[in-house]
């Protein structure tokens, strides 16, 4: 890998920050307002494309800013692992925005200026988080992360949500202030903070004692966000927030965060000769393969459907975390796609709940009777995104899967397979239902007549073009990177650059 | 040429000032105000000249006279003593900008004398920092002691009682500390600072200068308010008016924490390391960081909120002298600068609101708050942010070195404080960031409404001190390694 200077990184950090002044101040003309998330979307967007060619050529675009603490620059690197999570966030901000513009008119929500400019520094700091070179970069936009999602969390400023928001203060800040004092241990053992492809924290720097307090207090900074665990709790009470900000926190900017901090822990911190020597992978194995048929099991359990979504997150995480901790060439690479697929099929589903909560005003499972005759292209999608889920080819959940599975048996575990393989049953176990409630049984009759004040949305049809439209092309976006993985952004040959470089430490 | 004479200047012009102040406010009211403007504004300007001249030319002294040092009073202008300096004149100077409307509003008839005492404060702190000389610095203790009694006696209805207190206690501080230049002037026959360093290590031994050295800290910790010698600071803050809070506050125990250090590794140094002073700093700044931060949190008024937190913040500091190690110090006196600066502006805020709603409480606060003065509310959330430590404020830097120095003397559990004292201050910050920013108002329970006539953000005169405030937390959080590498690092003693 060699490495030049280039401001784009930069950029596109810095072009959605600038656009979240702009709609501070264009807060009395909305469509001003919308036209600055949009642009910023869309030149965010551009600008990660343009790395993805070089980071292929083995080519990393690097800029150092300046000096954040003696001794450490603030740095952002272009690298194919920031490139690939960097690519998934801002694609998926495009559609995210489209959706948020449908779904708070239609819902005439209040503050809608604040909402938006979170927002976009919520992906500031995501796209911060991915192209972070060392790791105080990496605590500064990850803490920035969690202070722009707060007032998304808090949005609709009801008891519920605040104390919602409370938790996801208390277990977020936690979080932050202990993977600060990893990174200041780290830099105090280490001199550097530089993340490496094979880690740069082993046993020629840390007693190995000293690695194994490391590696708890680092997993339990990243495991709040990447909800593993028992550190999950705040992710189903922070439910409460508007659909679309769910949408971007369990597909594209939190949770995912919290994953892309665990590879980039195990995988550029410590590296898999540390790991295995400590054999340290094989406990954040059976804590991730826990999660994921714990939460599986427990998604059975909820009514509410975006409870239901939360859980299955918290499981597909679980997918990703094991998928990095058994560090084998097809494991990593699968653990990858899994963070992209997982992202555009779930972004789907959490689509798919807000267009029925804005169109139907329905939020439990249990109502879903026959509303797949109301809103047909809706519940398509949540079908095509619900089975890419449950691993059923030829979606991308399936290619996905298929490394993660391959990964377990290079690994020479087989438990490790069965648990994926368990897990996939059961995300069909609880994603079936709902589609059988929605496709087979008859509608229940409306016994209610004044239900809400949004009568004329209440009958049958989809929701408005800007709802609609961006779930769709989520779900077309799984089924086509399902039918060719390396179309449109060369998310499988990325996949597999990284786990190159974790596993060969960098050199090619 | 009066380049070589500016580390005098600054105390001498805020005297002047001070002096001239009163008998020309007498005449015309309002010129008192433009000299304590004019001499604090004299005094950044100078501060900042000159920080910039040693920092290129190396350290300054002048001997006042023209006596020489061991005989006559010697004043030192090092890299620290000039950033310290900066720091007490920059807040000021903000202050003296906005203190004019707040004190037509709470109290219209003595502003002349309140500028003047202000002055005398302003004045004694940075001759306490600019002093070579153990008992000059003691003079200055008491000329910035006595204005601040004033400064609190000022205040509200309780404030003299909470002056009586603090006064009582300040005098038992600034005893114990002419105690202890008395031993150490029977033990070494000298006052000046250098000098007494140099004959420190040639005595047969150290029972005096270690009587000294104790009841000095004793002293200057009274006055840094450590834990438990705290106990002035809570009502004092509380019961002083806005502006006497917001001078007091931010610097009054910052210098106490400046002169602690200058005794303790500049005049003892390493003579002193028999004696476990660090040990017991560490101690009670962990007593005191934890202990403010959970009093702060169970506190219904904002300025004691702040005041208590001032405690824990405190704590912070000497926690990072009592390190006595390269990285501790520049985790302290950097969280003199990122303190001054935030607590400043927390309490600028807090005037503001008073200013406006005519109360301080937190719990009638609600969401007209934020509606009505969105800036001020923005401001405090910024300096709030950085009291909790999260990136990109300055905060968050203190919290940084302060964790590397404890990670290097492999003292877990204080690193296990500052990440506890950490949340501590988010769960009292995000109370009242809470109802500033969610509650709805409510019909029975409000704020009593902010006059009719004028609705809105405080005057610009008092807004823009505040907003320059909030900005400073957020540059000095991007700048610090900038400042650590050239002011702080410089400043090291020798010795650490």
């Amino acid at each position: 890998m060699e490495t030049y200077g280039s401001w784009v990184p930069v950029w596109a950090v810095a072009c959605s920050l600038a656009a979240s002044g702009m709609i501070l101040a264009s807060s009395r003309r909305p469509n001003l307002r919308e036209f600055w998330t949009l642009s910023a979307a869309g030149v965010k967007f551009a600008l990660i494309l343009t790395l993805v060619p070089e980071a292929l050529a083995h080519r990393v675009a690097e800029a150092r800013l300046f000096a954040i603490a003696p001794g450490i620059d603030l740095t952002l690197r272009a690298d194919p692992l920031g490139v690939f999570f960097a690519l998934v966030s801002s694609a998926l901000w495009i559609v995210t925005s489209c959706y948020s513009v449908g779904y708070m008119r239609g819902l005439s929500e209040h503050k809608q200026t604040r909402y938006f400019a979170c927002f976009a520094v919520c992906l500031s700091s995501t796209v911060g988080i991915a192209f972070a070179a060392n790791l105080l970069t990496f605590v500064i936009f990850y803490e920035m992360l969690t202070i722009a999602t707060y007032p998304l969390v808090i949005h609709k400023e009801t008891p519920e949500a605040v104390s919602a928001g409370r938790k996801y203060l208390a277990y977020t800040l936690t979080a932050g202030v202990v993977l600060l004092v990893a990174t200041a241990w780290t830099y105090e053992l280490t001199g550097t903070l530089e993340f490496r492809p094979g880690g740069f924290l082993g046993s020629e720097t840390a007693p190995a004692a000293t690695c194994v307090w490391l590696f708890v207090l680092f997993m339990s900074g990243a495991a709040v966000k990447s909800a593993l665990m028992p550190l999950h709790g705040w992710l189903p009470t922070a439910m409460i927030a508007p659909t679309p900000v769910s949408a971007l926190l369990h597909a594209v900017a939190v949770v995912k965060a919290g994953v892309f901090a665990v590879i980039r822990i195990v995988g550029f911190v410590f590296g898999p000769a540390t790991l295995s020597a400590l054999g340290l992978q094989t406990y954040l194995a059976c804590l991730a393969g826990l999660t994921m048929i714990l939460a599986s099991v427990l998604a059975f359990h909820q009514d509410n459907l975006k409870r239901r979504l939360a859980y299955s997150t918290i499981g597909h995480l679980s997918y990703i975390v094991l998928g990095a901790a058994l560090l084998t060439p097809a494991s990593l690479a699968g653990s990858l796609l899994h963070l992209a697929s997982h992202a555009t099929m779930k972004i789907t589903l959490f689509f798919c709940a807000g267009a029925l909560h804005v169109q139907l005003h329905k939020e439990k499972i249990s109502e879903l009777d026959g509303v797949a005759r109301q809103m047909p292209w809706t519940m398509g999608a949540f079908a095509v995104a619900s089975l890419g889920l449950a691993g059923l080819p030829p979606l991308n959940g399936f290619v996905s899967k298929w490394y993660l599975g391959l990964g377990a048996l290079q690994a020479a575990q087989p438990l490790a397979f069965a648990l994926f393989l368990l897990a996939g049953l059961l995300s069909a176990g609880y994603f079936l239902p709902i589609l059988y409630r929605a496709f087979c049984r008859a509608p229940q009759p409306e016994a209610e007549p004044s239900q809400t004040p949004h009568q004329e949305g209440a009958s049958g049809h989809d929701a408005s073009a800007w709802i609609t439209f961006p779930l769709l092309i989520t779900a077309a976006l799984s089924l086509i990177l399902g039918l060719f993985p390396n179309l449109l952004f060369h998310f499988w040959s990325l996949a597999h650059l990284v786990s190159d470089s974790i596993l060969n430490g960098g050199s090619p | 040429m009066i380049g070589e004479h500016f580390p005098v200047l600054i105390p001498v012009s805020l005297l002047v000032g001070a002096v001239v102040s009163v008998p020309l406010g007498l005449w015309r009211g309002s010129l008192s105000r433009l000299v304590a403007l004019l001499a604090t504004g004299f005094s950044v300007v100078a501060a900042g000249v000159g920080l910039r001249h040693v920092l290129r030319a190396g350290e300054m002294r002048y001997s006042l006279g023209g006596w020489p040092p061991p005989i006559g009073i010697e004043y030192v202008a090092d890299p620290l003593a000039l950033f310290v300096v900066l720091v007490v004149t920059g807040v000021g100077f903000a202050v003296t900008v906005y203190s004019k409307r707040s004190l037509e509003r709470e109290s219209p008839q003595n502003h002349v004398p309140f500028n003047a005492v202000a002055l005398l404060f302003l004045a004694g702190l940075s001759g306490m920092v600019m002093t070579g000389d153990l008992f000059n610095l003691y003079v200055f203790l008491e000329i910035a002691s006595l204005a601040a009694y004033a400064l609190v006696a000022a205040g509200e209805k309780r404030a003299p009682v909470a002056a009586f207190r603090y006064l009582v206690l300040g005098t038992v501080g600034a005893s114990c500390y002419l105690l202890g230049v008395g031993f150490l002037y029977l033990a070494t026959g000298s006052l000046n600072m250098a000098d007494v360093r140099a004959i420190l290590p040639l005595l047969p031994h150290y029972r005096l200068p270690f009587i000294a050295l104790c009841l000095m800290v004793i002293g200057l910790g009274l006055k840094m308010a450590l834990f438990p010698l705290h106990v002035w600071l809570p009502d004092a803050y509380t019961y002083a008016s806005s502006v006497g809070s917001a001078y007091l506050a931010p610097v009054g125990t910052k210098v106490a924490a400046y002169a602690l250090m200058r005794v303790w590794f500049g005049v003892f140094g390493p003579v002193a390391y028999a004696l476990p002073i660090g040990a017991m700093l560490v101690v009670a700044s962990v007593a005191g960081i934890l202990v403010g931060s959970i009093m702060a949190m169970a506190q219904n008024d904002l300025k004691r909120m702040l005041a208590y937190s001032s405690v824990a913040q405190v704590g912070y500091i000497g926690l990072g002298i009592g390190l006595a190690s390269p990285l501790g110090f520049i985790g302290a006196v950097l969280h003199i600068l990122n303190h001054a600066v935030m607590k400043a502006t927390l309490f600028l805020v807090s005037g503001a609101l008073a200013y406006r709603f005519g109360t301080t409480s937190i719990l009638p606060m609600d969401d007209r708050l934020r509606r009505a003065m969105p800036w001020t509310s923005a401001a405090f959330a910024v300096a709030a942010l950085s009291m909790i430590g999260l990136p990109p404020t300055a905060g968050f830097f203190s919290k940084w070195y302060l964790a590397l120095a404890c990670l290097k003397a492999e003292s877990w559990p204080l690193v296990a404080v500052i990440a506890l004292s950490s949340l501590l201050n988010a769960v009292y910050f995000f109370r009242v960031l809470e109802r500033m920013y969610l509650r709805k108002a409510s019909a029975e329970e409000r704020i009593p409404g902010p006059p009719a006539s004028n609705p809105g953000e405080a005057p610009p005169s008092m807004l823009i001190p505040i907003l320059i405030l909030g900005l400073g937390v957020l540059l000095i959080g991007l700048a610090n390694a900038w400042i650590v590498e050239k002011v702080i690092k410089l400043a090291i003693p020798s010795g650490l």
